[in-house]
């Protein structure tokens, strides 16, 4: 087992430094010279300034040199300087993630909650009418465009139904609590300031559902078609004929089976959440990652970008990890003695 | 037959249907039988014949759309068939159990062997975990698993086959049934642990007296075990009696064409040709009105046109044929005999099929080969499977060599380094005076016209979106031997008409013809470019006993008429005996024993041919009951790490101190017998 885990994490490692390489020489591959976006016409028609700006963020050594910075800095949590904001990079994302990372995690809670029972139902009764509804919600959670459906969402239950409140994370007339890890639920509740608790809470339902959509979707199909194939194996027969009941059968021992596709497709549909709220968190008036990736993107602002991009492959690694280690854990033939 | 006591199960005019979108299929119709307290019932039939949707639907365990439309299933007093769910759930599992056929499949994976014994018995709480937890151990212990408070432990891939069906065996008896339905139990094992698994389970129904159901489709194993037969044949019951009788006697033609199409171990054969019947079963959607075997039947007469009911034709006997109704006994295979049918010619002077042992066509010698096996540590020594070790063997022009042994022995391994489809490491390999072991694919082109390969699975080895016509033509094409379209087409309709397919086969594809039919069509494939040395690995294993003596027949005829050479590989020992000119014994990739069939059969001197032998089951409990069985110990070791010495010393029975220190080397021990013993013969 020790073994298995430590053979994984040292993949991981090497995951994430090719993934920095990868960030890194795209970053200075694409066409756009963050001199012109910073700096403006006027100012880069004069080239004093120009080898002054370059020099001071080492845009003009050598690209292998470039790249040796970004790790060192990287390594000591030094994500640099963003070129638009001129805030290091690093406090900018400490400034935005919470609100993604809460976003996110709650639409995966509810992805998962919804998804995961709905796509058992529909296996275990098959083609009637809970099939059909799991069928129906999958669909057009994947089919039906984020932005799209966050408009109407809006539309309907703000704008003409006045059930959820409006966009952004706390109403106007609410206070922030004191930040202590930015997640608005954690931070209220520990203060005890229930009251700003349930409105953060309302604010989370629309945004989190409509980021959940396409998740809970996907995880609800793999879900059917994976207990589909497990209750069909011979195992489940034989635990009919040991005269288990229904329940027990579905729960103990296609379940267990089942989970496997669905703990993969999870992991990835998690950090999916977390890098790609961008059209929920624009509707939502969001200030999460995602609006400040869409912003450095726009202005070319090379180290937010990287840092950025580095952060979602870190994650994706991490989440990649868990998953393999939730295997070992759930399936015994993947870690041999 | 006892007849004292009320039978514990009664089935009556029993129906399942599978009420399909074209219309019913009726796979039981109308089967009637009774199981006495104790009693051992074997049922026999080929596959389609409605044996185990009988079973499955006793414990009511069918799936859609399968459903029971008729009749009546009594057990202790209740009708199973007529049962809600939550009652059939309490009688699953805790008063008739059943056991399945594949053991690698029926266990859950991702659950430990002790909570899928546990749960067993919880279910009905009859056990408190705690107990049976203790019980689940000692279950185990009874039926034979090692050390069994440790491997209670374990997960199921951590078990063998054999080992996993004794932990089905222990569940299934977890709860003291008073029926067990085993579901050809020992089919996908080896017949060492089949003999083992046959035992086990005659004990337990000695000691514990529970009635056993055992549908099989061999002969053999239920002659071993059953008190009564039943045999099934398109939905019916054709024959029922004691296995004394109804297999030295049979009254049902069908029954008699069972018999005779299989070959059987303790018999040297007086031809190669084995009787079989014409054509397929009939189409379960609309049973023929009158007697269902009547198409096939070589004993027909008028009356079989009238549907025939199952009726007493001797004391305890019971059969389903208006030929036999009046007493009379189904005689020798006349119209068999006489050819034309069947794929059966005329006899041919069995001297014409000694071989002319002079030129060797394949020469082998201290042939190996290593797999490397997959590394779980990126720093760990690498590890290799030695699949063959050292093999030496010559195959000569026109005879027939087979390669026997248990899975994992190395046998297909062998098969697959002689015709170069895999990379021997080490040895040479001269096929036809030329050395192949190293050549290069492109300098084996030309000698791959001379020999060709015939695999297991006849459903997996066929393209399934190719025509048999594209299937056979692209031999030909390939090796530059049919110039033009046109003379391939020729070509394909005279292999066509060798193998005894209709020419129209050509534009089909394989997926519409049965499994017979497509092993045809592999050796059609394998004869296109005109080989003389074929290797056929398993090439009737998946299929029924009598495709598998039509294919046997076939193998033969085109043996005799083209002089081809065959590496016949087989785990049925019946069958290699019956077809083979001479056999190697193979064990972890050793030649254990070698030399001519009839004398290897008849003095087995190597104490694992001997225990191989014995271990196969005769479809004769009377010859069965004199014969001497030699238990075979446990399962054979990792081929990974195989024992010093001789390696089968930690299985046999008459291993000495040498054994372990020296290796016995292949030595000449009869003519032609050549044998790796210390002791050879001494085990007889």
């Amino acid at each position: 087992m020790i073994r298995y885990v430590v053979s994984r994490l040292v993949v991981s490692v090497a995951m994430v430094l090719l993934a920095t390489l990868v960030i890194f020489l795209i970053a200075n591959t694409v066409p756009g010279d963050p001199v012109l976006t910073a700096l403006g016409d006027m100012a880069a028609s004069d080239p004093a300034q120009v080898a002054e700006f370059r020099a001071r963020w080492g845009l003009d050594l050598p690209l292998w040199q470039q790249y040796w910075l970004f790790l060192q800095r990287l390594v000591h949590g030094d994500l640099g300087v963003s070129i638009s904001s001129r805030r290091p990079v690093l406090q900018d994302i400490i400034d935005y993630a919470p609100a993604t990372l809460e976003l996110a995690t709650v639409a995966f809670i509810l992805s998962i909650l919804v998804g995961l029972p709905l796509g058992v139902l529909a296996a275990v009764r098959r083609d009637t009418v809970i099939d059909h509804i799991a069928r129906a919600v999958s669909l057009v959670g994947v089919s039906a465009p984020t932005f799209w459906l966050a408009f109407i969402a809006l539309a309907i239950f703000y704008g003409q139904l006045n059930w959820a409140p409006g966009p952004g994370r706390l109403d106007a007339v609410s206070f922030p609590p004191d930040r202590i890890t930015g997640l608005l639920l954690i931070d209220t509740a520990l203060q005890g300031d229930w009251e700003t608790f349930h409105d953060a809470a309302a604010h989370l339902v629309l945004p989190s559902f409509v980021l959940a959509a396409a998740t809970l979707g996907l995880i609800t199909r793999t879900t059917r078609a994976a207990m589909l194939e497990a209750l069909s194996q011979d195992y489940v027969r034989v635990a009919k004929a040991k005269g288990l009941r229904g329940r027990r059968i579905v729960v103990g021992h296609a379940l267990p089976n089942a989970m496997l596709p669905v703990v993969t497709l999870g992991g990835l549909a998690y950090a999916n959440l977390l890098a790609g709220a961008v059209m929920t968190e624009t509707v939502f008036s969001w200030p999460g990652l995602g609006r400040y990736t869409f912003r450095s993107a726009v202005t070319v602002d090379f180290p937010a970008i990287m840092a950025v991009t580095a952060i979602v492959a870190a994650i994706f690694v991490l989440v990649n990890f868990l998953v393999d280690m939730s295997y070992a854990l759930l399936d015994p033939r993947v870690v041999k003695k | 037959m006892p007849t004292a006591a009320e039978p514990l199960l009664q089935v009556r005019d029993l129906r399942t249907w599978f009420l399909t979108d074209s219309g019913p299929v009726r796979a039981v119709d109308g089967v009637s039988f009774d199981v006495h307290a104790g009693e051992t019932l074997g049922v026999v039939g080929e596959s389609g014949s409605g044996k185990s949707v009988c079973a499955k639907s006793i414990m009511r365990l069918l799936d859609e759309p399968a459903r029971i439309v008729g009749g009546s299933i009594l057990f202790k007093g209740r009708d199973l068939a007529h049962l809600d769910d939550e009652a059939i759930r309490e009688v699953r599992g805790r008063e008739i159990a059943m056991v399945f056929q594949d053991p690698m499949t029926s266990l859950n994976p991702v659950l430990r062997i002790a909570r899928q014994l546990i749960e067993a018995m919880t279910a009905h709480g009859r056990f408190t975990v705690a107990a049976a937890r203790s019980r689940a151990i000692d279950l185990l212990r009874r039926m034979g698993v090692a050390s069994a408070d440790r491997t209670v432990n374990s997960f199921p891939h951590q078990f063998s086959g054999g080992m996993r069906q004794r932990v089905m065996l222990a569940m299934g008896f977890s709860n003291e049934p008073s029926l067990l339905i085993a579901d050809e139990p020992t089919t996908a094992l080896d017949v060492t642990i089949q003999a083992q698994i046959l035992d086990l389970l005659r004990g337990l129904n000695r000691d514990l007296g529970t009635a056993v159901i055992l549908i099989s489709h061999d002969l053999g194993v239920i002659a071993n075990i059953c008190q009564r037969v039943l045999v099934m044949y398109a939905g019916e019951v054709v024959e029922e009696g004691a296995p004394e009788e109804l297999l030295t006697d049979p009254r049902h033609p069908y029954t008699w064409a069972l018999l005779h199409a299989a070959p059987r171990i303790d018999a040297e054969a007086e031809d190669r040709r084995l009787i079989t019947i014409e054509g397929q079963p009939p189409d379960p959607r609309a049973w023929p009105s009158g007697c269902r075997f009547r198409a096939r039947c070589p004993f027909a007469i008028e009356k079989c046109a009238e549907h025939p009911e199952l009726l007493p034709v001797a004391a305890g006997r019971a059969a389903r044929c208006w030929v036999t109704q009046a007493g009379g006994a189904l005689h020798s295979p006349e119209r068999a005999r006489a050819g034309g049918g069947a794929g059966v010619a005329a006899p041919v002077d069995s001297s014409a099929a000694v071989p002319m042992l002079e030129v060797p066509i394949l020469e082998v010698s201290g042939l190996h080969k290593n797999f490397p096996v997959p590394k779980e540590a990126f720093f760990e020594r690498q590890r290799v499977l030695r699949a063959v070790d050292g093999v030496d063997l010559q195959v000569f022009a026109g005879e027939t060599v087979g390669l026997v042994g248990e899975s994992g022995c190395g046998k297909s391994t062998l098969a697959r380094l002689v015709t170069r489809l895999h990379e021997p490491t080490d040895g040479k390999i001269i096929f036809a005076g030329t050395d192949i072991t190293h050549a290069s694919q492109a300098a084996i082109r030309p000698l791959r016209r001379r020999m060709q390969m015939i695999f297991q699975d006849p459903y997996a080895s066929l393209n399934p979106r190719m025509t048999i016509g594209e299937i056979l033509a692209g031999p030909l094409i390939l090796h530059g031997i049919a110039g033009d379209a046109a003379a391939a087409a020729t070509r394909v309709d005279e292999l066509l008409d060798l193998v005894g397919l209709p020419r129209q086969s050509v534009r089909r594809f394989p997926h519409e013809f049965s499994g017979g039919q497509r092993q045809r069509i592999s050796i059609a494939r394998a004869l296109a470019v005109g080989p003389d040395f074929v290797v056929a690995d398993e090439p009737i294993s998946a299929l029924d006993v009598n495709i598998q003596a039509q294919i046997i027949n076939l193998m033969v005829d085109l043996q005799e008429r083209m002089g081809l050479t065959y590496l016949f590989i087989a785990h049925d020992l019946a069958v290699v005996r019956h077809v083979c000119d001479r056999i190697a014994v193979l064990y972890l990739g050793k030649i254990m024993e070698v030399g001519p069939a009839a004398s290897l059969f008849a003095r087995p001197l190597h104490p694992y041919t001997r225990t191989l032998i014995s271990a196969a089951p005769v479809p004769d409990p009377r010859v069965e009951r004199t014969r001497r069985h030699v238990p075979m110990k446990g399962e054979p070791p990792s081929a990974l790490n195989p024992p010093s010495g001789c390696r089968f010393r930690t299985r046999c029975p008459i291993a000495e101190e040498v054994c372990a220190l020296q290796e016995p080397p292949l030595l000449e021990a009869a003519p032609g017998q050549r044998v790796a013993c210390h002791f050879p013969g001494r085990l007889s």
